[in-house]
């Protein structure tokens, strides 16, 4: 276990390393941001005087040399258009993209799941039918298009739901939440469902398709033959070896619903990350863009590292550390 | 013995599957007596329709598959009468099934006590927790599982193949059913340990009076094991008889080709005799004897459909040309 966690950790450093590099060297290549940043109606002087507070007068690999000597040290930077500490900035901006992105992946689960079961039980009936067409249109209806519908039917002209904004936060341990309070959470309902929408469809599919296995079983047949009442046989001998190969997919969706997530923030004015991050590369804000990228390298490393004990705890053939998959 | 005495007796059972070009009937007319305690061989070539027979008499024939005729009495209860609820209540209490792959037929996510403590207490839930931990102990220990406490708490991939199938064996006798239908369970296993479970198995059923259906492609097998075997063909029971008058004076002539097909059977360094032909595809089954393609004795009169006859007592075929007069 112990080889496990630091072997996780040294891979971590080296994709830290190897990113951090390439963004240097790619918004190095793309262009100058001073000449974004500065107005053109500042003095040569002027001018000099901040590429010299920026430090973007020296080489490149001595400007990423400090980079890395800070960074070592915790410190990120500054945006260059805040003037604020870079990762302080995504920090404030972080908990409003997690809160959405986990209430996604919880309805992903929460619908995808028995919607996938029943149509894994009863493949033939009306109802599965239904819902396949449900899932093939969430996998091939673009996000932001469902996104402005959902806007238009449920805000516009039903007026049920706020269609931009957070909404009333409340504080838990010096994060703010909308999840608990009935107007952050009629602010979160649209925007958590559209990026919801592709995630229920790949729940459903792999849902009914591990079900639709499992049913084929020897062991479902063994089961019966003991006499144990269907229900059982679907809820936990059927379930429990569907959910198994669902734990690694789904975790690894995660990581990915965090990176949707910068559309669905955008339809929705919600004040993540994603809206952030966008600005940022539209001004080559090299530290900020920075800061981002890397934290979403810890967060996806947490997430695997999360997913794969999940993953060791439901199948008992699998003993972390033992396997090669990591 | 009056018949409603019998633990099993199955009359004119058909079970048909619906294909696409049509119902085709794997099993076509089966009649089996099975008196309390006896041990039954039901031997055929693969494809005969040993194990349709085996799960239609547990009921456990999924769509496309039908049972369309005949009566199966189960302590005199007519089982094809019996509510879903009440053929559950019978499976695993009553009657027992054990199928061929041990590798399959565990559960393998779930923890052989789980899977053991279940088949107990889907039928009595007075049984507590611990009585019932204790029954499933002593079980695995009857079966010959060295330290079978601890092993209650392993999982089916801690386990070989033999112990694997032990396993199953043990969950079958566990409420002492009347009736246990071993489906081929040692075809997988290496030939030291088939004869290992086959001397267990005898003994276990001696022991508790419990009655068995042996299902096996191997006549050897059965020599030991039973008292009494059924011969199928193509879906048809084509002859009964005491072990003993069946090996010694075969009646049909597809048992007199299986016997001799035997290797130890024949001298050594002659040439292995073989039943010519193959047996037909259940959608191009001959008219009359199914055998007849194959058959040496065969004339025009096996074109008609032919009937069970009697031979002696407890001696029943389904031929015109027997090798044996009745
Ligand atoms: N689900 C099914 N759908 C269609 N045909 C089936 C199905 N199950 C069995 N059959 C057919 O029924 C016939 C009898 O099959 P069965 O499994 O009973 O044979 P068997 O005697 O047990 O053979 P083996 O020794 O190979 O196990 C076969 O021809 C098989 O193709
Ligand atoms: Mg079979």
């Amino acid at each position: 276990m112990t080889a496990f966690l630091l072997r996780r950790l040294s891979q971590t450093v080296i994709t830290l390393l190897v990113m951090s590099v390439l963004v240097f060297v790619g918004i190095y290549m793309v262009g100058n941001p001073i000449d974004i940043l500065i107005s053109a109606s500042a003095t040569p002087a002027e001018r000099q005087q901040i590429i010299t507070a920026m430090g973007l007068d020296l080489p490149v690999w001595q400007q990423y040399w400090i980079f890395l000597k800070n960074a070592l040290a915790g410190d990120l930077g500054n945006s260059f258009v805040y003037n604020q500490p870079a990762i302080r900035l995504i920090l404030s901006r972080m908990p409003a993209t997690l809160e959405l992105a986990f209430s996604a992946f919880v309805i992903a689960l929460l619908i995808g799941i028995p919607l996938g079961l029943y149509a894994g039980l009863k493949p033939r009936a009306v109802g599965s039918r239904g819902v396949m067409v449900f899932s093939i249109l969430g996998f091939s209806l673009p996000t932001f298009w469902i996104g402005l519908m959902m806007i238009l039917v449920f805000s516009v002209y039903l007026g049920w739901l706020p269609a931009s904004g957070r909404g009333q936060t409340v504080n838990v341990l010096g994060v703010p939440l909308s999840i608990l309070t009935l107007d952050g959470l009629s602010h979160l309902v649209l925007p958590a469902l559209n990026l919801a929408l592709f995630k229920i469809s790949l729940v459903i599919r792999l849902t009914r398709a591990g079900v639709i296995e499992c049913m084929q079983m020897d062991y479902v047949r063994f089961a019966r033959a003991k006499g144990v009442p269907e229900a059982r046989i679907v809820l936990l001998h059927v379930l429990k070896n569907t959910l198994i190969p669902l734990i690694t997919v789904i975790g690894l969706e995660l990581g990915s619903l965090i990176a949707f997530a910068v559309v669905t923030e955008t339809i929705f004015a919600w004040p993540g990350m994603g809206k952030l991050i966008i600005d940022a590369i539209g001004v080559l804000d090299r530290p900020l863009i920075l800061a981002y990228l890397l934290m979403t390298v810890v967060m996806f490393t947490i997430i695997n590292l999360i997913v794969d004990i999940c993953y060791s705890l439901a199948d008992p053939r699998v003993r972390l550390g033992e396997d090669s998959r990591s | 013995m009056p018949e409603e005495m019998k633990t099993l007796v199955v009359t004119g059972l058909r079970t048909q599957f619906n294909t696409a070009k049509g119902p085709v009937a794997a099993v076509r007319d089966v009649n089996l007596k099975v008196a309390r305690g006896e041990i039954v061989g039901l031997v055929g070539e693969s494809g005969s329709g040993k194990s349709v027979t085996g799960l239609s008499i547990m009921g456990l024939i999924d769509a496309p598959g039908e049972i369309t005729a005949g009566a199966i009495l189960l302590n005199g209860e007519d089982l094809r009468k019996a509510s879903p609820k009440r053929l559950r209540e019978l499976r695993g209490d009553r009657i027992a099934m054990i199928f061929q792959d041990p590798m399959m037929t565990l559960n393998p996510v779930l923890r052989i006590d789980t899977q053991m403590i279940e088949a107990i207490r889907v039928h009595d839930h007075k049984v507590g927790r611990q009585e019932a931990r204790e029954r499933c102990r002593d079980a695995l220990g009857l079966v010959g599982i060295p330290s079978p406490e601890e092993r209650l708490e392993a999982y089916p991939h801690e386990f070989s193949g033999g112990m694997r199938q032990r396993v199953a064996i043990a969950i079958a006798m566990l409420n002492r059913p009347d009736i246990i239908i071993a489906d081929e369970p040692t075809t997988a296993l290496d030939v030291t340990i088939q004869s290992q479970i086959l001397a267990q198995m005898q003994k276990l059923c001696r022991d508790t009076g419990t009655a068995l259906i042996w299902i096996t492609h191997d006549l050897t097998v059965v020599a030991g094991l039973t008292d009494r075997v059924y011969v199928m063909y193509a879906g048809d029971v084509v002859e009964e008889a005491p072990v003993e008058d069946l090996l010694d004076r075969p009646i049909h002539p597809y048992t007199d080709g299986l016997i001799r097909s035997i290797p130890s059977h024949n001298a050594p360094g002659q040439p292995l005799n073989q039943i010519p032909g193959i047996t037909p595809a259940l959608d191009r089954m001959p008219a009359g004897c199914r055998f007849h393609p194959r058959c040496p004795r065969r004339t025009d009169a096996c074109l008609e459909e032919i009937a069970l006859r009697s031979f002696g007592p407890a001696r029943e075929a389904r031929c015109i040309h027997p090798l044996v007069e009745g």
